[in-house]
């Protein structure tokens, strides 16, 4: 059992996150792939407890669903006030603070 | 580890299905598909009891609050494909590939030897001595977690609330207005015309017919017409042809006799609403 295999799935995973987060305009889909960065970096943990043989990784692992979950709910209900000022989704609508 | 060669592909494909969808929803439902093979995943790694959260908090709970975002904020909520800064796409997509390359490179080149394995750490069962651990060692960052938790939930609270600024109209100022509408403009006092009823076709996405043969415009919904996913009359014809072509008769009398009983049903309400 080797988990080198486990390593670089979740290194993948976490470089399509991070190019849907760099390329998608919809403020929804990039959290979603925040989400996907979160769940890759989850993978390594536990892979990483197991090959250590103790359970610190999956602890941590928990640890991180239980922040994902609070920064998702906090994230969408700015997203929704966003929307309700400014009709829009989008990352790019939101841009007051350049001018 | 057959299970980790047979969903790693998946995984990938769905990751890489949320980059190029145009619909949002489409996007939160490749991620689902992530998160239940990472569920599964976790299973194979001797960690039951994250395969059980996984698959609660991520996939029932997180993904569910993603969608019902997803429903409010509406149907307008497609990806734009314009670039606001030039090039930034094409270089993004470069960053990644190097990003991708290095880390796959480099983690593929590491040796980790052979694991150690959980059997003995799982020894009285792994979700009790994850909490021998948690209650143990990690205890105070359990305790910041409730608070954390507890701040995350009233922030939503405060930021989801919004103040009525007018009024909430009763239904006799409803009647009113609408009575009052009626006067100054001539709006249907009734209810809006209901969608067609077809012998072929009975949906919401089927608007009524006028009896000159026009699509009744108020007989579909808004949402509906702004997706664009009504039913035009032609399609609607087309329909009549083919029950034609089934049913073997007269082609004419036949898409006569299908109809016919449309156009008569949604007399009343549509006439009610043209004046």
């Amino acid at each position: 059992m080797n988990i080198t295999a486990y390593i670089v799935l979740s290194g993948i995973l976490f470089t399509i996150g991070c190019v849907g987060v760099l390329t998608r305009r919809n403020a929804i889909v990039v959290f979603m792939c925040v989400e996907l960065m979160l769940n890759a970096s989850n993978l390594a943990l536990v892979a990483f407890a197991k090959q250590h043989g103790n359970l610190d990784g999956q602890i941590a692992a928990f640890f991180v669903m239980v922040v994902a979950a609070a920064e998702v709910v906090v994230g969408l209900a700015i997203i929704m006030t966003i929307f309700r000022t400014r009709r829009s989704a989008s990352v790019d609508d939101a841009s007051l603070l350049k001018y | 580890m057959t299970a980790f060669w047979i969903l790693a592909p998946i995984m990938v494909i769905a990751a890489l299905g949320i980059l190029f969808v145009r619909k949002a929803v489409h996007a939160a439902l490749l991620l689902a598909v992530v998160m239940i093979s990472l569920a599964v995943l976790y299973a194979g790694l001797d960690a039951p009891f994250l395969f059980a959260v996984q698959i609660i908090v991520y996939t029932g709970a997180i993904l569910m609050l993603f969608l019902f975002v997803l429903m409010l904020v509406g149907v307008d909520a497609s990806d734009s494909v314009v670039e606001t800064i030039r090039g930034q796409r094409v270089l993004a997509m470069l960053g990644g590939l190097a990003l991708g390359l290095l880390l796959v490179i480099g983690l593929g080149q590491i040796s980790l030897g052979t694991a150690v394995g959980l059997d003995e750490a799982n020894e009285g069962g792994n979700i009790q001595a994850l909490a021998n651990i948690l209650f143990s060692r990690y205890v105070f960052g359990f305790e910041v977690t409730s608070a954390l938790l507890i701040t995350a939930a009233v922030g939503a609270m405060v930021l989801a609330h919004r103040e009525r600024l007018t009024p909430k109209p009763t239904q006799q100022a409803q009647a009113a207005q609408r009575v009052q509408d009626y006067a100054e403009s001539g709006k249907h006092l009734g209810p809006l015309p209901s969608p067609g009823v077809y012998a072929r076709h009975n949906a919401v996405d089927t608007p009524a017919l006028l009896p000159d043969g026009t699509a009744a415009p108020t007989s579909v919904s808004r949402v509906l017409t702004a997706r664009g996913v009504v039913r035009s009359a032609p399609a609607l014809a087309e329909d009549i042809q083919e029950i034609d072509r089934q049913v073997g008769g007269a082609p004419h009398a036949g898409g006569r006799d299908a109809a016919t009983p449309a156009s008569t049903t949604e007399d009343a309400p549509a006439t009610g609403d043209d004046a």
